[in-house]
């Protein structure tokens, strides 16, 4: 062991002499890090921002078979029937906490683009709907006066698209709504606009709701709205937990995103693996005197194996941190926008957590290790006499 | 010894570093072929979409329905020839569980303003007969194994039945192909009657679509025409937005989000890590031939024809490499398109390839060049001296 602690200080000491075959291998890492951590980074921002919408004890009411809010519809008589059903918890008001909400799509321009519509929620809710999410919070003008065409909005949405700020007035069939406030809440209502539902109804000729969203009364309130509403035969519903409901949509652009990382991933692994096969080849051959030399005073071959491996591994290591910081500086808070399930825009920004900076320096690791394993065996083997004699 | 048989001789001189060298090429370009096409997809996916069509959306969004009141007056602006209209209608198929591009639409006024579907006039005229009728692209009737003349039972996530029921019962009539191979990629659509639909639906929903489509005569201006449909219908509660059937493409591939940005990085980093990695190669292996390549010009070779030689080895790398590569990528998106049945469009095309060619020029002239210039500064005295 003290030996090759002795021989891996001498070729770690040696690297600045060569540094250009070092630094082939650091930069290759660095740019598989980067692009490894940046693709996941994304996937991540997307999941907690939708995560971070659902609650455990509410409730999402859905017409059977229909996925998402824009899919459904409920009359307005389901959604009075569902409200009174047991299983919801009575808010201040002594009256059940629930929120009949109707969810309508306005077309708004992207912010650097000139014509291209995006799909954006509108929701218009009723006055639970601030008390079923106490996360969101007004943070400039005011919030909507029930009964007036007036519109809060999101922050995301203010981040990512153009005319619809406080103050700004935006035309929606043939009437003009006025944004009086901006909202945030740290979740996927920042990528909307809330008005009133009942103006929002008359506005889109529409006279139901998209779906109730009701808050849980304990932990069996699941259960027994759910056998109340199954029983009822004038209804037809689908009730998930809010979570649950969230996190279901993000596993397709999970999914997306994760076969993107991984081929992406291991083509650029591949190609940084004969990189750095290629360096640390070349480091061995440049030490293939001094190695000699070492093995000609004693010094075994396990011992130099060693001190190949971790000179790569260190390299490696290196690349990694680099491309981590890489993906953190360009990338970490990356405000973006996609589509979502109800077909129009979430908001969410890059996660670079540390959990993939881990996942990143595994990787890392892992292509060192097979850049170094085969060149540690060949400077081990090098007949000692010929690499001595070599000019 | 020829000149070409002396670079690739020099090439096969450190074997194991010129194959290691190359498999990084390999995979560089692999990764470019691929992505590239990716990014073709989401970019130009709607060039060969020509401009004589015009699609009009309610301006709120195309996800709130127009009246069909509003088609004699669209047939009565000049320089309209034809309207036909589509309704979303959310089809599901629900064995394997995936969304179907299935529209309720009127038969004739469609057929009369795509002309690219190809389809024999007999299954046309079925389509406008059947109530319960169902054509589908060939793309798609490959792909879950339709028959002409067989039941499918397709269900809206949108729209249930009158009967509460959520299947919808429909004949297969017609598979229709397209007038080439871009609009044969496009056959992955569904289509049924706006009569069954109206008739069967249990909101009762009658006399809406989501889109108009307007058929131009040849030479009528595509802006007036949009800006005079838009000015018809403003300020009521049903205002227009009117575009060409191409913006409208660009903009609903928009919406998924700037693909093409994401891809630009990963690419960006895959060649700068590429010409590091080949630029360093080619430095090593001109430092390791200083002697020689003074004996080249002792010899009489001139300074441009030392360059070249350096030059002609990292191009000959690059091409290779790049050329390998690019053949990988293509079997490889061939395989995706015939895993996904066609589903996934990953091709490899012209344009791809164009770029990747115009890619290994400059990669080797990235890469050779610093070391190229080196060689040819060399004096014969110096770098005989030096060793």
């Amino acid at each position: 062991m003290r030996q090759a602690f002795a021989i891996t200080g001498l070729s770690i000491r040696s690297i600045p002499e060569r540094w250009a075959p070092s630094l082939v291998i650091v930069i290759g890492l660095a740019g598989v890090v980067a692009v490894f951590t940046a693709l996941l980074a994304m996937a991540a921002g997307f999941e907690s921002t939708l995560k971070s919408t659902g609650r455990h004890d509410v409730a999402v009411i859905l017409r059977g078979g229909s996925d998402a809010e824009l899919n459904s519809a409920l009359d307005r008589d389901s959604s009075d029937l569902i409200k009174q059903e047991p299983g919801i918890r009575a808010g201040a008001d002594g009256k059940p906490l629930a929120s009949a909400e109707l969810m309508v799509i306005a077309e708004l321009v992207r912010k650097g683009d000139v014509k291209s519509g995006a799909n954006i929620t509108i929701r218009g809710v009723e006055p639970t709907a601030f008390a079923l999410r106490p996360q969101l919070k007004i943070i400039a003008g005011r919030t909507f006066t029930p009964g007036l065409r007036e519109l809060i909005v999101g922050r995301g949405v203010l981040a990512q698209f153009q005319g619809a700020n406080v103050g700004q007035v935006v035309r929606m069939r043939g009437s003009e709504w006025t944004v009086v406030g901006e909202f945030t809440s740290g979740d996927s209502h920042d990528s909307e606009l809330w008005t009133d539902a009942n103006v929002a109804r008359s506005t889109f000729g529409r006279l139901g709701s998209s779906s109730v969203l009701a808050a849980l009364d304990g932990s069996g309130g699941l259960e027994r709205l759910k056998a109340a509403i199954a029983a009822d035969p004038r209804l037809s519903l689908d009730v998930l937990r809010e979570d649950d409901y969230f996190s279901g949509q993000t596993k397709q652009f999970r999914l997306t995103i994760g076969v993107l990382a991984g081929v992406v991933t291991v083509i650029m692994g591949l190609g940084a693996v004969f990189a750095a096969l290629n360096s640390m080849y070349a480091a061995v051959a440049a030490r293939g005197k001094e190695i000699a030399t070492l093995r000609a005073l004693g010094f075994g071959g396990f011992p130099v194996v060693i001190s190949v491996m971790i000179e790569a591994l260190l390299l490696a290591l290196g690349g990694a941190a680099l491309g981590a910081v890489i993906a953190y500086l360009l990338f970490n808070n990356l405000s973006v926008s996609t589509l979502g399930q109800n077909f129009t825009q979430v908001v969410f920004s890059f996660k670079v957590t540390p959990e993939l900076v881990v996942r990143g320096l595994v990787i890392a690791l892992l292509i060192g290790m097979l850049g170094g394993l085969l060149p540690a065996l060949r400077a081990a083997r090098l007949p000692v006499t010929t690499s001595l004699r070599e000019s | 010894m020829t000149r070409t048989g002396f670079v690739i001789a020099n090439l096969f001189r450190k074997r194991v570093r010129t194959i290691l060298t190359l498999l990084s090429v390999i995979m560089a370009f692999l990764l470019f072929g691929l992505l590239q096409s990716v990014n073709t997809i989401f970019s130009a996916g709607a060039d060969f979409v020509g401009a004589t069509r015009l699609f009009v959306q309610a301006r709120v969004s195309f996800t709130t329905a127009l009246p069909l009141s509003m088609l004699p007056k669209l047939e009565a602006i000049p320089g309209v020839t034809r309207v036909a209209y589509q309704q979303w209608f959310g089809g599901v198929w629900l064995k394997t569980n995936t969304q179907l591009i299935m529209f309720a639409l009127e038969p004739q006024r469609y057929h009369d303003v795509y002309p690219e579907w190809k389809m024999p006039e007999a299954q046309w005229q079925a389509f406008e007969r059947t109530r319960t009728g169902l054509i589908v692209g060939r793309q798609l009737a490959n792909q879950y194994g339709w028959k002409l003349g067989q039941r499918v039972p397709i269900s809206s996530n949108i729209w249930p039945q009158k009967n509460g029921s959520k299947a919808w019962e429909f004949d297969l009539v017609g598979i229709f192909d397209g007038k080439d191979e871009d609009w044969q990629k496009r056959t992955n659509l569904a289509f049924m009657q706006q009569d069954y639909f109206e008739e069967a639906n249990q909101f009762g929903i009658k006399g809406r679509t989501n889109f108009f489509i307007l058929q131009l005569a040849a030479g009528a201006n595509a802006e007036a025409i949009s800006k005079t449909v838009d000015a018809m219908f403003e300020n009521s509660p049903d205002e227009t937005k009117t575009q060409t059937e191409k913006d409208f493409n660009i903009s609903f591939v928009k919406q998924i989000g700037d693909i093409g940005l994401m891809v630009r990085w990963i690419l960006f980093a895959v060649f700068f890590t590429l010409l590091l990695v080949v630029g360093n190669t080619m430095a090593q292996s001109v430092r390791e031939r200083v002697p020689e390549l003074a004996v080249l010009k002792t010899l009489g070779f001139s300074d441009r024809s030392v360059l070249g030689f350096v030059l002609a080895e990292a191009f000959v790398l690059v091409l290779a490499g790049g050329l390998v590569g690019m053949v990988l990528a293509s079997l490889a998106g061939a395989m995706v398109e015939k895993a996904t049945g066609g589903q996934f469009l990953l091709e490899v095309n012209g344009g791809v390839w164009f770029l990747g060619v115009a890619a290994i020029v400059l990669m080797s002239l990235a890469v050779g060049l610093l070391p190229a210039l080196r060689a040819r500064r060399l004096k014969i005295v110096d770098a005989l001296a030096g060793h």
